[in-house]
């Protein structure tokens, strides 16, 4: 059977062989090899891009084949980097606060060192006590079942409850975009229990791992990304083929029709957006230990709303297009953002690409849309020879019928 | 015969126009049934009202051996029921192939995980088959849907019908837009459907109603008007001036 699915979409070998090629590329170019040609921060960066490519293909999926414009998977790729933060803080700072205690003339009670962690770790927003959401945060089994089991949760109820009322087209959109908002202004208040604006920090240093170096810990995390958009990439490129991803694009293209085959199309949208949502968690919980912190801004609407930005650019309807983007457009931005790009001397005015990258972007995007509907994706067919299909005779007298103009290859 | 679908005291009101007014039709096992009448007489309405995507302000619909209320259920378990539905324009997958559109239609478990974990097997492969022979589309099972000509559509679409092993068939205006071998054809489908079940025609066009030789209902103003063979509701008074007289 796995045969044959890789000979149905030859794409998924070609992704997986050049994810494999360029994490050994860059493996041996790291500082762990004493190659040093990218450096550890590079290195960072790029495991963080491919989360990013991670969140994007999950988002292409919903939007692209399911048609469900969700402007809020960052909340549950900030959840899930909340839910393996908690950990970490926790972790660290207990043996931190463990190492001061044990100086002390009487050894400590359990409940000294719980307070302790707690006072080092809700000092900076005034409070001393864990919150009840922290109940499970000394346990790494307990918090990694939350990165999957809070987003998934999230998802599943706020789908239901969109899906249920046949909120469809841009209302979903905005709905997803008030929930991320709202999850975001939650969370900037000190009092709701993930320390509010300072969010969640020194996430980079693994607990009980301060003798590795972070060249290697770096390395060890891009690996785990890869292997996470490599089994991502698998998992939906298998949802998407077969019948499963016939019933989801007939969805997007005409849902109540889809409805009078006997389908209920609610049951399949929450199912892709619980999935995709997960999988964005998942892809969260690799990015923020890499990234080093978190905080409510990371899930702010505009990061959803880049998102789509990736999948329109790199070519929406079709897996890899989405990794594209993603890679493309985040790496860019990080290069102009960055002060790397040279400033453009037009003589009366400067171009600082720091202030103009967003409005290049944002005509990039106005540009793709209009132009290149297929996005750079889109670039493949022209090298991969689709079949023409052979056509005679007019299309038909109705509306939605291929015109003979557009049918001519 | 025994009844399949009772539809009784019917009314439904949109922004205060009457729609559907007091309607009742009973419609039995195997059975081919024409229902015509002018523009606004409530046709597509009533089958929205069947179909579930329009709830009746009253009366009861009532369907199959156990009697069940269809008003209660959603769409896609009105389908599941075994009530297929063509649409007046031809509402196919253009971005698919005929073959995918034939699977999407075949009758097979419907949740998100049998079709996450559905394996294509010899016998459904073979029944796509068969159906593509009937509905002559044999060579462009490969072809997307988008591709095919307006009456190839609506053969496709009689087919996923077809494919979906209904009980009973609503088929709106089946034979628009098609030329007159096309319409031949047409009729052949649905009348050996109705050989196993029912089948409930919506037409404007009455040559192509006396063609189907079937039981006729005339609707006026969404009620009952007349019924009939077509040779009696073409002499009923009532009939003659407000559809055929025109």
């Amino acid at each position: 059977m796995s045969g044959s699915f890789i000979a149905r979409n030859p794409s998924v070998l070609w992704f997986l062989l050049a994810l494999s090629v360029f994490t050994v590329a860059v493996t041996l170019m790291s500082e762990v090899t004493g190659v040093g040609l990218i450096s550890t921060s590079f290195v960072k960066t790029l495991g963080k891009t491919l989360c990013l490519c991670l969140i994007a293909i999950a988002m292409d999926v919903v939007w692209g084949y399911c048609g469900i414009l969700s402007l809020g998977h960052f909340a549950f790729f900030g959840l899930g980097g909340y839910a393996i933060g908690m950990w970490l803080m926790y972790a660290r700072t207990e043996i931190i606060v463990v190492q001061s205690l044990a100086n002390a003339p009487l050894p400590p009670t359990d409940k000294e060192v719980t307070d302790a962690i707690a006072t080092q770790i809700f000092g900076v927003v005034g409070s001393a006590e864990f919150p009840l959401i922290w109940a499970f945060s000394h346990s790494l089994a307990l918090q990694l079942l939350m990165v999957v089991l809070v987003p998934g949760l999230l998802a599943l109820v706020f789908g239901w409850l969109a899906f249920r009322s046949r909120v469809t087209g841009v209302y979903l959109s905005i709905l997803t975009q008030a929930m991320t908002l709202a999850l975001s202004l939650y969370l900037f208040q000190n009092d709701s229990g993930l320390r509010g604006n300072n969010g969640l920090s020194g996430l980079q240093n693994l607990p009980g791992l301060d003798a590795v170096p972070q060249s290697v810990i770096s390395i060890a995390f891009f690996w785990a990304s890869a292997l996470a958009l490599g089994l991502g990439y698998v998992l939906f490129a298998w949802i998407v083929s077969g019948k499963m991803g016939s019933v989801i694009r007939a969805i997007r293209d005409n849902e109540s029709r889809v409805r009078f085959l006997g389908y209920h199309v609610e049951s399949y949208k929450l199912f892709v957006f619980t999935v995709t949502a997960i999988v964005a968690a998942i892809a969260g919980a690799l990015y923020y230990p890499q990234a080093g912190i978190i905080n409510p801004a990371e899930i702010a609407p505009i990061a959803s709303i880049y998102l789509a930005v990736w999948v329109a650019i790199g070519g929406r309807g079709r897996l890899y297009g989405a990794v594209i983007g993603a890679a493309f457009v985040s790496l860019l931005s990080s290069w102009f953002t960055g002060g790397s790009a040279p400033a453009v001397n037009l003589g009366f005015y400067t171009i600082n690409w720091t202030d103009w990258w967003l409005v290049l972007l944002g005509l990039s995007f106005v540009a793709v849309t209009l132009f290149f509907p297929k996005g750079i994706g889109g670039l493949f067919d022209l090298i991969v020879l689709r079949p023409v299909p052979d056509r005679q005779g007019d299309y038909g007298p109705d509306k939605g019928a291929w015109r003979r103009e557009e049918g001519e290859p | 015969m025994s009844t399949l679908l009772e539809v009784s005291g019917v009314s439904v009101t949109f922004d205060g126009f009457r729609a559907i007014n007091n309607l009742s039709i009973s419609i039995g096992q195997a059975e081919l049934r024409a229902v015509i009448g002018p523009n606004g007489a409530g046709k597509t309405t009533f089958m929205d009202i069947i179909t579930g995507k329009t709830k009746p302000d009253e009366g009861r619909v009532i369907w199959g051996p156990r009697s069940i209320s269809l008003l209660d259920l959603s769409e896609s378990q009105i389908a599941r029921q075994g009530i297929g539905r063509k649409f007046q324009k031809p509402t196919v997958f253009e971005a698919q192939t005929v073959r995918e559109n034939l699977a999407m239609a075949l009758k097979n478990p419907r949740g998100p995980f049998d079709v996450l974990f559905y394996r294509k097997s010899r016998a459904t492969a073979a029944r796509i088959d068969e159906i593509a022979e009937e509905i002559g589309l044999t060579d462009d099972l490969p072809r997307r849907a988008g591709e095919l000509s307006h009456g190839q559509k609506q053969w496709l679409e009689i087919g996923m019908l077809l494919a979906q092993d209904p009980q009973l068939l609503l088929v709106d205006e089946p034979a628009a837009g098609m030329t007159p071998a096309e319409r031949e054809h047409t009729t052949a489908l649905l009348v050996r459907a109705a050989e196993t079940r029912a089948v409930v025609v919506v037409e404007h066009d009455m040559e192509f109603v006396r063609r189907l030789n079937c039981k006729v209902t005339v609707l006026h103003e969404g009620s009952v008007l007349a019924e009939g063979s077509l040779d009696h509701v073409t002499k009923n008074q009532d009939v003659i001036d407000v559809y055929l007289g025109r």
